[in-house]
């Protein structure tokens, strides 16, 4: 088992809360503390990430087991305790956060003028959230920062947000509120049926048939609105729109995430019953989610309206390929949250470049903008494609594994997931066409500027990686596919055992 | 290496023209693509000589690609002969093509950008003949369909070129859909996605079923007609066709390059290359027929009617590519390739000249404003009579070869679709003939319709242009009588080796050679009678085909729009999906979901009581304040239960 010795892993959780507090005590006049607040949170995320790097370098790749673990008491005797670590299912989603943090504080360099110092205390108290509940090995410790990575989000929507952000953070908010109590409930029954809400131990307590399917229900209510899954999904285009650029890009890169995590790390594992019985059911909702959000993008006016469609549409695939408990279904699915979160994550930045220029995200204000932005149409020609799920690009893989996964359990099924091919090229052409192909007729497009020099630094990363990803997977899935191999072969083992229960 | 070398220099050209293209120039962009494309060219050209005439096939192993479970594709370069002669004849063709594109394009504005598109092409489209597994195929495959959609919009300020550059890929992708579930399918059946892997799988699962919608199929017809619907879609067969005569809107060495020799064709590839499995499929091989022969005969119909010079060849196309998947289906897949191979040197000697006639009249692309320029372009005037005698299937030329073989194969399976498919072809051969000559008719002679500005600027192309066109004119009279006895010859399976194959009992191939004689004869006659139809509806006549369209004017409608295909789709398809999005996104999400979901809590809530909602300041506050309930129940629970 990895470990490095001292405590890495907590370092890459906390690091940032020190950092916000260095900004927290940056006094001076507006100009300095801004100056001082943009200039520490990148220091502090540039710092995080490589930190991060070591787990990319010293994670052993051949394991299923959790490592970097790091264990200390916490509610004494109450068998909670402060645990984290990784394991294939989760180190890669602490990189997508960490990679992402740097990026969006580039990305709002300028755009962001007011309020910066609070701004940018929270995105870093953001990042520790998020990377604290993708490490969590106790359920207390999970809730605590699953929960708690949506305050700053909230916080980011309502107080820089748009014109509706009150609409949007109440939307959100309620959304959010009866997954929460539901999941807490679960949290409790679990901690007193188990006596401990020590993930590694949880995930080997057998639990009865009829307790799995509460449990199931409860976890996904908490889950499936953060996918989100249709019918659940309306608060996502909302909170997108009124949420600024880095909001956006944190909120489809990481935040989406959480909810797919979450089932593959609760719900298939210590649910394998309840999972399979729910199987149909994900289906059907993953199944319309493709389909409906991928029509009901084409009809969308407004740029990030339309891509947070696609999001839905997208990660329709991921809790498609999940329950398909087949290795390429899950690969694929945990593969597809990856690149989502690095080509979503770019495309709202494509949309922030051109809102901070024009402040309006209307489809039809652009038009012809690869005249006088062919840097800009080149990359977001990328992220386009990689959307569409063009070989070559990260998007492929995902999509071409789920649809595989998909296969084998249903024919329709796979067929439904494959219909995203047709209907994503047709939203996400339609979009290109209209906003940088066709004449530059309007004149205050004219004076256009092609990406600046910090602009290119926020998407080379993401750029790097789309390609990355799409040419050679496997420095990507040799990750997780040891502990996808063991999560099947425990389901295989858990239904065995169940099913001779079922016999006596 | 030589193996590397002729696959990877486009993708260095199209990278350095694409991305350093203003700092390069546009004479650096075409010197780095030409340069490297002839690099590509040279060892395409001996790796089709050391591979398909000596024999030694191999295959070079790059990487690891996507690896799940048992699913592995890999990063490699498979050259057995079917391979290699695509890319010989890519390579060689791709590079006329660029220098061509040095004449024809020396107007524009963006050279650079241009010519990294078409060495993007190139490279997509050696990846796809090369590709040793589907996967790979696959990704060559939806390479060379970015290359297309972004050539086809290449002058994307015209709103037609974006709209047509749209159509091509997503109807492209509608075929993808059944290739991407064909791959799946085969996965599943053989455990593999690499070439060798499924076809030792193949003959232990022939009998294997499998249940899709309520049906039990069997699983290899059900994978082979998945996979025929993405070749539909690449190769524009019927019903998946409509994109083809819209793709005109691109630049017309695209549309030699991409929409004739090369893309276009990689439908009938696939089918060749999956030939084991097809093989084991009767009814997807019959499926196969049916629909190429339909298509020979629909698009040459249409062909006949059309007016605009680019387009009368594109239906050309389709219909030549109807040809080959009908000879596929037949199980002479050495046939469908021979055509294939034979058709792209005409087919893009055809454009081309087209092409140097669309150059030499300043832009102008309707043949009603053409005619009486043949002595101000003699050049042009023979390319174009050497591709059309080519395409009529004339003796000596190359597609007088590989037609009369399809259509002899046909003829030869006995079966009652390969004898739809021989009648389908044999009134395609007549046709084909006639819109040829009417095109050669209403282009160069005749009176001069064009204004008298026009006229007095029409001249023959540059030497850049007119070089590319008599090399490739040596292909479309040669092609055929040279390579007739190793492609399709009494020995053809010593050239094909283990890259085709055909079950015994499948003896078209062998069985045509044995055609009487009025089957031999049949297209020739045709051919010919064609030719005399058209010279005296155009030129001897010209009153008549006028006369014809006042006396059939149902007919004549129906042709000139193309079946109706495009008014179909759009009112199947296209303002339905519209039309559902806008309901579901304003009747769904708005009103119903919205409206009962958090909406209609707000609103309750607000009636209850207001206390609830009383801190105006934000709801972040509440949402923490559940949290910490939460976490104080959880602490208290857990202390009194357990403690």
């Amino acid at each position: 088992m990895s470990s490095v010795g001292f405590p890495l892993l907590s370092l890459i959780i906390f690091l940032p809360l020190i950092g916000a507090t260095i900004i927290a005590s940056v006094r001076g006049d507006a100009r300095t503390v801004a100056s001082n607040a943009r200039w520490t949170a990148l220091w502090t995320s540039l710092i995080v990430f490589f930190l991060s790097l070591v787990l990319w370098v010293r994670f052993d790749r051949s394991s299923a087991d959790f490592q970097f673990v790091e264990r200390a008491a916490w509610l004494g005797g109450l068998s909670i305790s402060y645990h984290v670590g990784v394991d294939g299912l989760s180190v890669l989603f602490v990189l997508l956060s960490t990679t992402l943090t740097p990026v969006c504080v580039v990305a709002s360099w300028e755009s962001v003028e007011h309020k910066v110092r609070e701004y940018m205390i929270a995105f870093l108290v953001l990042e520790t959230m998020m990377v604290g509940m993708f490490a969590a090995l106790d359920l207390v410790v999970f809730y605590l920062f699953f929960e708690g990575v949506l305050i700053p989000m909230f916080l980011i929507i309502g107080v820089w947000g748009g014109p509706r952000r009150t609409y949007a953070a109440f939307k959100f908010f309620l959304f959010t509120l009866a997954g929460s109590v539901l999941m807490l409930l679960a949290v409790l029954w679990l901690y007193l049926d188990a006596g401990t809400t020590d993930i590694p131990v949880l995930l080997n307590h057998p639990l009865s048939r009829s307790a799995q399917t509460w449990l199931f229900l409860a976890f996904f209510a908490s889950f499936a609105v953060k996918v989100p899954m249709w019918p659940l999904h309306t608060w996502l285009p909302d909170a997108h729109v009124e949420a600024p650029t880095a909001g956006s890009v944190i909120l489809a890169g990481v935040l989406l995430k959480m909810g797919g995590y979450g089932f593959l790390r609760f719900s298939l594992p210590m649910l394998p019953d309840a999972s399979l019985d729910f199987a149909p059911f994900m289906f059907a909702l993953s199944a319309i989610a493709i389909v409906y959000t991928s029509l009901v993008a084409l009809a969308q006016e407004d740029i990030k309206k339309l891509i947070a469609y696609s999001s839905v549409a997208h990660m329709g695939l991921v809790t498609l390929g999940l329950f398909t408990f087949t290795t390429q279904g899950i690969e694929g699915a945990i593969f597809q949250m990856l690149s989502h979160g690095v080509v979503s994550a770019a495309l709202f930045l494509c949309v922030g470049v051109i809102y901070d220029r024009m402040h309006t995200r209307e489809i039809a204000a652009y038009g012809g903008l690869a005249h006088r932005m062919p840097r800009y149409a080149l990359l977001f020609m990328l992220f386009s494609m990689a959307s569409v799920g063009l070989p070559g690009t990260s998007g492929f893989v995902g999509e071409f594994l789920a649809i595989v996964g998909a296969w084998q359990v249903n024919r329709v099924l796979a067929l439904v997931a494959a219909s995203g091919m047709v209907l994503g090229a047709a939203y996400m052409l339609w979009l290109y066409r209209r906003v940088l192909f066709g004449a530059l007729a309007k004149p205050e497009l004219k004076a256009l500027l092609d990406l600046s020099p910090r602009e290119f630094a926020a998407f080379g990363p993401l750029a790097a990686l789309t390609l990355w990803m799409g040419v050679y997977p496997s420095s990507f899935t040799q990750f997780f596919s040891a502990s996808v191999a063991s999560l099947l072969d425990r389901h295989q083992a858990l239904l065995r055992a169940s099913s001779q229960f079922a016999g006596l | 290496m030589l193996e590397v070398g002729a696959v990877f220099p486009p993708l260095v050209g199209a990278i350095i023209a694409g991305l350093f293209g203003r700092s390069l120039g546009d004479r650096g962009a075409q010197g780095v693509t030409i340069g490297l494309m002839l690099v590509a060219a040279v060892c395409g050209v001996l790796l089709f000589v050391d591979v398909a005439v000596l024999g030694n096939g191999r295959a070079v192993d790059l990487a690891t690609w996507i690896a799940s479970g048992s699913l592995e594709a890999r990063w490699s370069l498979r050259f057995d002969t079917l391979s290699a002669v695509m890319v010989g004849m890519v390579t060689v063709v791709s590079t006329l093509i660029h220098l061509y594109s040095v004449g024809y394009m020396s107007q524009d504005p963006s050279i650079p950008r241009f010519m990294a598109y078409l060495s993007l092409f190139t490279f997509a489209m050696l990846m796809l003949v090369t590709a040793d597994d589907l996967v790979q195929l696959f990704f060559g495959w939806e390479g060379v369909g970015l290359a297309s959609y972004l050539l086809i919009g290449f002058w994307f300020e015209r709103e037609s070129a974006n709209a047509a550059a749209m159509k091509a890929f997503i109807v492209n992708r509608v075929g993808d859909v059944g290739f991407a579930l064909g791959i799946a399918g085969v996965f599943a059946l053989t455990n593999s996605v690499a070439f060798d892997g499924i076809f030792i799988a193949l003959p232990g699962v022939a009998t294997r079923t499998i249940s899709a919608a309520g049906m039990e199929l069997r699983a290899v017809e059900l994978c082979a007609v998945l996979l025929f619907v993405g070749a539909m879609g690449k190769s524009a067969q019927l019903f998946l066709h409509t994109w083809l005569p819209d793709a005109m809107e691109g630049p017309t060495p695209v549309s030699a390059l991409i929409h004739a020799a090369t893309m276009v064709t990689a439908g009938v590839f696939l089918t060749a290359r999956m030939s084991p499995l097809f093989e084991l499929a009767p009814t997807a091989l019959a499926i196969v027929t049916v629909i190429g022969a339909a298509t020979a005969l629909f698009a040459a119909t249409v062909g006949c009617v059309q007016t605009d010079i680019k387009r009368v060849i594109a239906y050309s196309t389709c219909s030549q590519l109807g040809y080959m998947f009908f000879a596929a289906g037949v199980s002479a897949y050495p046939a469908a390739i021979f055509h294939l191979f034979t058709h792209a040197f005409f087919k893009a000697l055809l454009f081309l000249s087209a092409g140097s006639v669309i150059h030499a009249m300043g832009g102008e692309q309707d043949i009603r404003r053409m005619g009486g320029i043949w002595r101000k372009v003699p050049i042009t005037y023979a390319m174009m009579w050497i591709g059309s005698l080519a395409l009529a299937g004339i003796p000596i030329f190359a597609g007088y070869y590989s037609k009369d073989m399809v259509l002899e194969a046909a003829w030869a399976s006995g079966t009652e679709v390969g004898r739809f498919a021989f009648a389908c072809g044999l009134i395609a051969a007549f046709l084909t003939a006639f819109y040829s000559w009417r095109l050669l008719i209403l282009t160069f002679h005749g009176e001069a319709r064009a204004d008298a500005h026009t006229m007095s600027h029409v001249h023959e192309s540059p030497p850049v242009m007119t070089i590319p066109l008599a090399l490739l004119a040596i292909g479309a009279v040669f092609a055929g009588v040279v390579f007739y006895e190793p492609f399709v010859g009494h020995h053809y399976a010593e050239f094909w080796r283990e890259a085709i194959a055909i079950a015994p009992g499948h003896n078209a191939m062998e069985l045509a050679h044995q055609a009487p004689l009025e089957v031999k004869y049949a297209p020739l006659v045709l051919a010919i009678a064609g030719i005399a139809t058209a010279v005296v509806f155009y030129a001897l006549a010209p009153k008549l085909p006028a006369a014809f369209a006042s006396a059939f004017p149902g007919v004549y409608r129906f042709l000139l729009n193309k079946w109706y295909f495009d008014e179909l789709y759009d009112r199947l398809f296209v303002r339905p999906a519209c039309a559902l999005g806008i309901i579901l996104w304003k009747g769904g999400d708005l009103r119903t979901i919205d409206r009962y979901g958090p909406d209609g809590l707000a609103a309750a809530a607000r009636e209850i009581g207001q206390s609830v909602v009383r801190v105006q300041s934000g709801y972040v506050y509440h949402y923490a304040f559940a949290m910490l309930v939460g976490l104080v129940v959880l602490v208290t629970l857990a202390a009194t239960g357990r403690l």
